[in-house]
Order: structure tokens, then sequence, then C-alpha cells
């Protein structure tokens, strides 16, 4: 029997610290609701604009995957394992945290401000040794397709993580009609509008809402505008 | 004067439950997420948070004072975890143990407020 859940994005929890506006679909930091918890393994999703010159300092993470995916601007990266790149828009950025990490993310322009997803998954495997990678999908085709960027296999197309779990992301033009497959019996998918208005199994989303969907093996998407979408196929249990 | 009253009352109130902290042990094996995780939940004036660096240091920490909550965070696995919900539970069975994820502020707030609403 299908489950599902609509997060529309005005009800999503709201922070201002002045250089980070934050709006987070699920608890985090100071904000706790026992119904907006998590989907199965994702347990956060926020949507963060970042002013310019402005970022994150120096925190540590452990036992997570924290994945980015830029909007708009870019985004300059430092961690404890050395690595240092710049993502932009068309990138995705991972982390497997592990046995713990240390990172920095700043918006590198002084006068633009930076928006990325910054998205949280349980992980399937505690106290990993800490991991780094992100990849340009910016030239690959997701016009009226679900391109994948992430998955639990090295050897598949995009980034990997420490969890059953698949992203993909399209750009559908409007009244285009596209289905989704899951990959597994034992997963849902989170859908999450990044622009446009979408119809899923019949519930019209739009800019900024989230839909998450148990127990379907499939799902229709049909674009009532253009639209960009990101599916996040995860576990219910992990 | 019912103001008055009601802002006594709220102050006694608040001194009565900062006198009765929640006990939280924390058990994590990297030192510096240790520290910052204490640090946040020291930071809220109703939660006590005491660290241990090993499940060992962890039994002799939840042996020498009581504890409402205990977080099994980095280095702790799945069977260590375990180990230590039967040895803690058998000690005091309305302690509530959970695992840590995260390593910092994102989840801690909502992890220990779920613990304790979801417990009572």
């Amino acid at each position: 029997m299908e489950q599902t859940i609509l997060h529309k994005a005005s009800t999503r929890f709201s922070a201002d610290h002045g250089w980070l506006k934050s709006a987070q679909t699920f608890s985090f930091h100071g904000h706790y609701d026992p119904e907006r918890l998590q989907f199965g393994a994702l347990r956060v999703l926020n949507d963060d604009t970042v002013n310019g010159g402005k970022g994150f300092g120096e925190h540590p993470h452990d036992n997570m995957e924290i994945i980015s995916i830029p909007l708009e601007g870019t985004l300059e990266h430092q961690d404890s394992m050395g690595n240092a790149a710049l993502i932009r828009p068309g990138e995705i950025q991972v982390m497997s945290a592990g046995t713990g990490i240390y990172h920095t993310e700043f918006n590198k322009e002084e006068n633009e401000p930076v928006s990325f997803l910054q998205i949280w998954l349980y992980p399937n495997a505690l106290n990993v040794t800490p991991r780094y990678d992100q990849q340009n999908f910016g030239e690959k085709d997701k016009h009226n397709k679900f391109l994948q960027i992430l998955s639990p296999d090295q050897h598949d197309e995009g980034v990997w993580i420490y969890q059953n779990a698949w992203f993909h992301i399209g750009d559908l033009d409007k009244d285009f009609e596209i289905k989704y497959e899951l990959k597994s019996e034992d997963n849902g998918v989170y859908i999450f509008v990044i622009e446009g208005d979408i119809e899923v199994n019949g519930q019209v989303l739009n800019s900024r809402d989230g839909y998450g969907i148990w127990h379907s093996p499939a799902v229709s998407i049909t674009a009532l505008s253009n639209a960009k979408v990101l599916l996040m196929e995860v576990p219910e249990k992990w | 004067m019912i103001f008055k009253l009601n802002s006594g009352y709220i102050s006694l109130l608040i001194l009565y439950l900062k006198m009765n902290k929640i006990n939280i042990l924390v058990i994590a094996s990297h030192p510096e997420i240790l520290g910052t995780i204490l640090r946040l939940i020291n930071k809220n004036e109703l939660w006590n948070g005491v660290g241990a660096g090993s499940a060992e240091e962890g039994v002799a920490a939840f042996g020498s004072e009581k504890f409402e909550l205990v977080l099994f965070g980095v280095g702790v696995d799945d069977e260590t975890g375990q180990h230590l919900l039967q040895t803690f539970q058998s000690a005091n069975p309305s302690v509530i143990c959970i695992r840590h994820f995260g390593g910092g502020s994102g989840l801690l707030y909502s992890e220990i407020q779920h613990a304790l609403t979801t417990a009572k």
C-alpha cells in the first residue's frame, strides 16, 4: 500500500543567521519536530544560501554521508584530509564522515551569494575511513531524463556513498511525462522540486516542495512547467 | 501582581530544573569531536554532559554517577554498543541509550529531545 508524505516549501524550518539563510525540511540544529525527523535514511535536506565571502568555519562530522549540490555560485571546500576544491552548479560533492572529519565551506565570491542543497544520509556502515569526492555532471544529458548522480556502487555512474541510495536529477520541459522505477523494493523515493511545478502520482508540487513515497515500485512525474527535479531514493530501514 | 507571581514561579521552576540537570554520558573515541559534543550539550542550561573516550571509560563513568541518557558516538561499533546497552540497562533500567550521528550541532539537539520525549 503506497504511503506518501508531503512537505510544502512553506512548512520547512527557517533559520536566518544573517550570513546564512537556511530552509530545513527536517529537524536540524535548534529545531525539533518529532513529525519532521527524517525520510528513512534521508535525515537532512537543507536549502542553504550563504552571503558573499561568508561560510561555515571549521567544524567536525562523523558517521554521516554528507552531500552538497550547488545551485548558484561557487562553494570553496577544505577538509582535514587535505582536500581543497571549488564546487559549482553542475557538480556534486560527497563526504563520508566515518571516524571523523573537519571541514570548512565558504562562499568563494565576495559579492555574490552561493546557494546549495545540503543533504545528510545515515550511513549503512559505522566508523568507516573518511573520504571525499566530487564530480561534474553539468555536461551530461539530463534534459527530459533523469541522470544518476549518486549510487552505492563506486563503479556506477555518479559519486558513491555508504548507503543503499540513488540520486537522480532532471531538467524537464513543460508537459513532459517521465517515469522513475525504484531500484529496490525496500526503498522509498523523496522528490524535491528545485525549480518549477510538477505533478507526481496526482500530487501537484511547486518549487522547493518535497514529496516522499513509500511502497511504490515506480513514480510518474509530469512537468506542469519547465522544472528541475531531484529524486532521492533511500532505504526505509538501514 | 499576577505577572509578578507568574514570573516568580517561572524563576523557581528554572532554578529547580537547573539544579536537576539531565545528566548525559557521551562515549566517543575522537577527542576533538567528543569535546565539541560536550561543549554543545553543556551550552544547554538544563543538560550536563560527561565524556568518555572509550567503552571502558564509559562503563567506569556510568558506575560513578547517575545518567538519564547515554549517547554512543564515533568509535562505538554495533557490537560494543549492544554490550554497553545491556550493561547500562541492567544497572539502571530507566536509562536511555541512543546512537549519536553527525559529530556536531546538526542533529544533536533533536536526537536528545527526541530520546527524552519518547521515553516519557
